[in-house]
């Protein structure tokens, strides 16, 4: 059985409004949106990486990527810092060449053009706001230098403050505007070029967690209502299980994995995105027998699991399984269950919903047990208490095996 | 949060006043402005409207005719040569040293500092002998005209001192670090992610200068335009010693009257007058300098 509960609910959390939460100096009622899927996403591509590397000195920053981004699609960069994600993006963006490869927008090499002809505009993580304009002029600056006439440069300005809800603050000074303020300026400043590509560099980095959430939706809704791609730089695993069609995990200058959220999240591909996404049990084991129907390992001595025999190649001897926390399954009495072993609970952290358990299971093997907390008057697991642990054939993922 | 109070009231009220403890910490200074500034201003600006005598001695009593003398052609001459002659200097210090101070600005930390000191060197020897190594540098016989003839630059030994060329020259050379140094400081602090926020958006290179890096690093070009404008006006010694007194400026005319022509009054009346000249350029500099941020 799998869990519902604990996979991130991605739909759930958008009945909150994001308006409600945010500071504001007058109210406004809430703009209406489009129902989230109002754009599909088509499968043309609107950019495409063809074998980019990018060299800083004798530091490779981006190995040899290839990546195809899909016409009106959020996709995420997620990676740890100095994973090459940002390099990717300024790459993107025009302000670094790459070393070798090429950079396709819309089928069109653009690797050597400059960031002032690329239909690609940037929400930088500072914003970098104008601090010598106006609200309204710094919006304006981009449509300026396109030589947009005046009349539709201030309709089109209008537009653009109303669609980031700052309606009657075009006139303030940049240092008169709160960061949540400020970043909306930034946004509607990239958006009302109308560009091919939204680059985002971190932008909810200097929010708090109230404030960044409600962003996060919004700027989700946003997309879906523009049907612009939007390409998100980002090393928040949540942040980009919330927003992304897809994510591409970076790791040293590579993509580790490309997929949607769910994919990224039950099927890690390597050890290094199952340990970057959520929270992991990385389990070495050795293969002990392996046919068309099952296939079993062992973590250590008298503790063998059951796996799905499609997940082990034929002739692997050692495999790296892992296991999310939540989807181990914790209870007083032995289940009628396979993969069902006995442990001792170790330690016990409050984490708030959750319940975080360290069960010691065999002489030199602990796991990572993650269970709902369900009361607040008594907890159900104390520690030293003997319990059973039971893990779906489904829910073990091979990340690795030689 | 909900802020219905003016946020710049809110910035105001954190700029406080100076306590006990400030004007303790202030008053050497003040001491030393009271002491060698305020009170021989205050002495200048009495002798300006007394009279001297023919020995050269001030004479108090009061009159005008120190400021009349002022509007004499031969004066208001040297005054207009003066201003040209500032402007020019601040006008080719500011493009020969605006780049120069981007560049430095914009430079890695380290190479930053190195560069920074070669800007600062020359300070570390006397003015005087820097003029005078000017002037060697520059007479007829000197190495600069032998390397344009060897050239076939020129045609004829270099006859440049003692002209209002070698006095540009010695003004600009001597005046350029203080046009260097506060664009310097300007152009250090702009974020380099406005630079890459106006390119992204579409401005080429020359546009975002004009719209972005010009207005940004303004204070600086301000300072450094009263730095080098104010200090050059008055400036004599380059004058007298790469213009042989032929093309003397208004410093010249000021040092002469409390010299050679021992006329007191009339230096005093030419110094306030020109005080005055600065203190209004200072207002209307500043009033611009003041970029709101």
């Amino acid at each position: 059985m799998n869990s519902p509960a604990f996979v991130p609910k991605k739909d759930a959390t958008a009945m909150i409004d994001p308006i409600s939460q945010l500071e504001w100096e007058f109210r406004l009622p809430p703009v209406p949106r489009a129902p989230i899927s109002a754009t599909p996403i088509s499968m043309e591509t609107m950019v495409e990486l063809r074998g980019v590397t990018k060299l800083f000195g004798s530091m490779t920053a981006v190995d040899a990527v290839d990546l195809q981004i899909r016409k009106g699609e959020f996709l995420t960069l997620l990676g740890p810092s100095g994973c090459g994600k940002t390099t990717i993006l300024r790459l993107l963006a025009g302000f670094e060449v790459p070393s070798a490869g090429q950079i396709l927008l819309e089928d069109k090499d653009v690797s050597g053009v400059p960031p002032y002809r690329r239909d690609v505009n940037q929400v930088f993580q500072s914003y970098a706001i104008f601090p010598h304009l106006t609200v309204a002029d710094n919006i304006a600056f981009g449509l300026k230098m396109r030589h947009v006439p005046r009349a539709e440069r201030e309709q089109r300005v209008n537009e653009a403050l109303e669609l980031v809800s700052l309606q009657g603050l075009g006139l303030r000074r940049p240092h008169e505007l709160s960061g949540g303020q400020r970043q909306r300026v930034a946004f509607a400043r990239a958006l009302v070029c109308r560009p091919k590509v939204l680059l985002l560099d971190e932008p909810f980095s200097a929010l708090d967690a109230k404030l960044r959430h409600a962003m996060q939706l919004e700027v989700k809704h946003l997309q879906r209502q523009l049907g612009i791609t939007f390409v998100f730089v980002t090393h928040d695993q949540e942040e980009a299980l919330i927003m992304s069609d897809r994510i591409a995990v970076i790791n040293r200058g590579r993509i580790d994995q490309l997929g949607d959220a769910t994919d990224i999240y039950h099927s890690p591909a390597s050890a290094f995105t199952a340990d970057f996404i959520g929270e992991a049990n990385l389990l070495p084991s050795e293969v002990v027998h392996k046919n068309g129907v099952s296939a079993q390992v062992r973590l250590a001595e008298g503790l063998e699991l059951n796996v799905r025999s499609s997940a082990i190649n034929e002739g692997s001897r050692q495999a790296l399984l892992s296991v999310r926390p939540e989807k181990i399954y914790i209870t007083r009495n032995k289940p009628m269950k396979e993969n069902a072993f006995k442990g001792v609970i170790e330690d016990e952290v409050f984490r708030g919903a959750m319940d975080e358990l360290r069960i010691r299971v065999s002489t030199n093997l602990s796991i990572m047990a993650m269970v709902a907390n369900e009361s607040a008057h008594e907890r159900a697991w104390h520690k030293g208490d003997t319990v059973f642990c039971a893990i779906h054939t489904d829910d073990v993922v091979v990340v690795e095996q030689k | 949060m909900t802020t219905t109070a003016d946020p710049r009231a809110a910035i105001a009220s954190t700029q406080r006043q100076p306590g006990t403890t400030g004007w303790l910490l202030l008053s050497p200074m003040l001491l030393w402005l009271g002491l060698f500034v305020v009170a021989p201003t205050a002495i200048l600006f009495v002798y300006s409207f007394c009279q001297r005598d023919e020995l050269g001695q001030v004479v108090f009593e009061f009159t005008w005719s120190n400021y009349a003398r002022i509007a004499d052609p031969v004066y208001l001459n040297i005054l207009v040569r003066s201003l040209w002659y500032a402007g020019l200097t601040t006008a080719i210090c500011l493009v020969v040293g605006y780049p120069v101070a981007y560049y430095i600005a914009r430079s890695p930390v380290q190479r930053r500092s190195w560069l920074l000191l070669t800007v600062m060197i020359p300070f570390w020897i006397s003015f005087l002998l820097r003029t005078y190594a000017w002037i060697s540098l520059l007479k007829a016989e000197g190495p600069v005209s032998g390397l344009l003839e060897w050239a076939h630059a020129i045609a004829t030994p270099l006859d440049i001192l003692y002209t209002p060329t070698a006095v540009m020259i010695g003004l600009v050379y001597t005046y350029l670090p203080f046009m260097i140094l506060p664009i310097f400081t300007s152009a250090e602090k702009l974020d380099n992610s406005l630079i890459e926020a106006a390119l992204d958006l579409g401005a080429n290179p020359v546009r975002t200068l004009a719209h972005v890096i010009f207005p940004l690093t303004k204070p600086g070009i301000y300072a450094g335009v009263l730095l080098v404008f104010v200090p050059s006006i008055g400036m004599f010694a380059v004058t007298d010693l790469m213009g042989g007194a032929r093309v003397p400026m208004i410093g010249n005319v000021i040092q002469n009257q409390f010299g050679q022509a021992r006329d007191w009054p009339f230096g005093a009346a030419l110094g306030i007058t020109f005080l005055a000249l600065f203190v209004i350029a200072f207002w209307f500099l500043h009033d611009r300098g003041e970029v709101r941020r």
